[in-house]
């Protein structure tokens, strides 16, 4: 986190309250708006992509695109159903559009006109959503945290939650070149780089064994699969040996890789997601698992079943378990319990 | 084309032969929408048989205009128009709402050909068409996007978003038709929702606007030219007045006519008054 700023009292002052909160930490290697520079690279391949935003185009890194194409770029107003079923037009004439917005406004507000100008249709429209999961301090009005959920349920939607700056813009020309309605999570401004370091690579529908370990499999998407990898090398010194599993595609779900890394035995079989408990990537997983025979020790890192509260991100990591400390806490207890 | 005696004859046959289809289906059901297919079959004969551009055999023909029916629950009326233009063959009439149909009782585009949305979830249509009509432009064609939506849609805020994005993005490719019928499901649109006055507020919001009465084929066929012809860069609506089970008159007396239950026996009365009307 950047160094505290003191008020004229002298107290620190949190200043990651704000809403444009990062989620890079200290010293962290970053790059600059990934999605929108990917979408430039595929637009000038694919002169069918147009983008689409609800007044949210420097708050999602689309006017990157908007800059590079303004000819290409439809400015929607902050109005969500019309962005999206202008979208499902535009797809009809044979156009990829790439929609964005929060995340919030998308999957709670726009929720029928996805559904079914877009996902009914089978519509070729790609919806991008900043703020995914516990990003913002601004409370629940900004909190996606049941965007998952909701998306998962929707018949041919494909759900996708990078976790860094390279896996989005891998992700990008992947989602561009599949067929079919996808939404995709997103971090956006300053976003960190990770999964370079692995060799990863992002395929649609794959899971990827990014580091391997024999006490826990970790079984994680987006920010988590971050902190996972965090907390795994922490735990390592205290002999603790986490595998980390990251499942981007959260839709359709990565089941041979799944079943197949939680049916070795002996590991205790960790879900951890920037989502709720209740409908994500963690029950997805559980119904997997229970339909097919399998039970491992089973638990949830995510967040909990509650409209969250307001305040500075790493507080609110903290206290709704998903920061690296938090993680590390709870595995300990868990294999200790 | 143009009006002339001859042409709108014409289109009174096929206005005839529309409503007929729609009862004929209605009939298959025992109910359904026949009061709104009824008021709307004229403004469907002007837009198929003298506005539109479209090949029978081949309902995705790119260069065709494109008709958007928003409120899925009028399938009935567009199935009858369908039928009637030769896009979906008259002997699937007789499976209208049956198990397997390509003509399900709401309009939904992966079921027939010549539906270009699924319409079911109301509000839905005018955004669509904006998309569609911002593509079209996208691709230099002078195809039109035709919308048909009803008065209790207004109710819906996205109609509004749209109606301001059609305007912003000056596309004038769309020609929208709002059904004023004032009747919805919890009663008369006009006391579930104020909408009026319409054209002030519709040209308030950029649209070249017209109201007329949807039942006058003369002023329908009229106002389609008037909204094709204008030059203006702007989005155009044609407020249709029309009248709940027109060319039926115990239909048209009836008060709560949103969803009719029609007696077995008032079908062949429905037809007799077609005809009648047909001859007149």
């Amino acid at each position: 986190m950047t160094k505290p700023v003191l008020t004229s009292s002298g107290k620190p002052r949190l200043t990651t309250s704000a809403m444009i909160a990062s989620i890079a930490g200290e010293g962290q290697r970053t790059k600059p708006a990934p999605f929108g520079h990917a979408l430039v690279a595929a637009a000038k391949e694919r002169p069918e992509i147009v983008g689409l935003t609800a007044d949210l185009g420097k708050y999602t890194d689309l006017h990157i695109f908007a800059q590079a194409y303004p000819d290409r770029f439809y400015q929607m107003g902050m109005a969500e159903q019309v962005m999206f079923g202008a979208a499902s037009g535009l797809a009809a004439e044979g156009f990829t559009p790439f929609a964005t917005t929060y995340a919030v406004f998308a999957s709670r507000r726009a929720y029928d006109f996805i559904h079914q100008t877009i996902a009914e249709e089978d519509r070729n429209v790609k919806i991008v959503c900043a703020l995914p999961g516990l990003t913002s301090g601004y409370g629940p009005s900004h909190q996606a945290t049941e965007d998952l959920a909701l998306m998962r349920a929707i018949p041919g939607m494909t759900v996708i939650d990078p976790c860094d700056a390279h896996e989005i813009e891998q992700a990008v020309p992947a989602i561009a070149d599949h067929r079919g309605p996808v939404y995709m999570r997103l971090l956006r401004g300053q976003v960190p780089l990770v999964l370079d370091e692995y060799g990863y690579r992002f395929e649609i529908g794959k899971a990827k064994v990014i580091r391997d370990g024999t006490d826990v499999l970790v079984i994680s998407s987006g920010l988590l699969t971050m902190r996972t990898l965090e907390a795994a090398a922490k735990l390592a010194a205290d002999k603790v040996s986490v595998a980390v599993l990251h499942a981007p595609t959260i839709k359709p779900l990565d089941t041979a890789t799944i079943l197949a890394e939680a049916g070795k035995t002996g590991r205790l079989v960790v879900v951890a997601e920037n989502h709720t408990v209740v409908g994500g990537l963690g029950e997805a997983v559980a119904g997997l698992l229970m339909r097919n025979g399998l039970s491992p020790r089973f638990r949830q890192i995510g967040l909990p079943d509650e409209f969250l509260a307001a305040g500075a991100l790493p507080t609110l990591h903290d206290r709704y378990g998903i920061s690296t400390d938090a993680i590390c806490t709870s595995l300990k207890a868990w294999l200790a319990g | 084309m143009t009006a002339s005696p001859g042409h709108n004859k014409e289109l009174a046959e096929r206005a005839y032969r529309i409503r007929r289809n729609a009862v004929l289906m209605g009939e298959v059901q025992g109910q359904g929408y026949i009061a709104q297919a009824l008021d709307i079959a004229d403004v469907l004969a002007v837009a198929y048989f003298h506005a539109m551009r479209y090949r029978p055999d081949d309902p995705d023909w790119e260069g065709r205009d494109r008709f958007l029916l928003s409120n899925g629950h009028y399938a009935i009326a567009l199935y009858a128009a369908l039928i009637e233009a030769g896009i979906i063959p008259a002997e699937e009439l007789e499976t209208y709402g049956g198990d397997e149909s390509r003509l399900p009782m709401s309009g939904m585009a992966a079921y027939t050909p010549g539906m270009e949305m699924s319409g079911g979830s109301l509000g839905l249509g005018l955004s669509i068409a904006v998309g569609k009509a911002m593509g079209l432009k996208r691709k230099g064609s002078d195809s039109r996007v035709y919308v048909l939506f009803s008065d209790g849609e207004l109710d819906e805020g996205s109609v509004w978003e749209a109606i301001m994005a059609a305007a912003h993005h000056k596309l004038d490719n769309i020609i929208a038709i709002v059904d004023v019928n004032n009747q919805q499901a919890d009663g008369p649109s006009t006391q579930v929702m104020g909408f009026e006055p319409l054209v002030d507020r519709l040209e308030a919001f950029g649209w070249h606007t017209q109201r007329v009465d949807g039942n006058d084929l003369d002023a329908v066929v009229k106002a389609f030219d008037a909204a094709r012809d204008h030059g203006e860069p702007k989005p155009r609506m044609i407020i249709a007045d029309t009248l709940m089970g027109k060319g039926v008159p115990f239909l048209e007396a009836r008060e709560k006519n949103h969803f009719i239950r029609v007696e077995a026996h008032e079908w062949k009365l429905a037809l007799d008054a077609l005809d009648a009307g047909r001859l007149g």
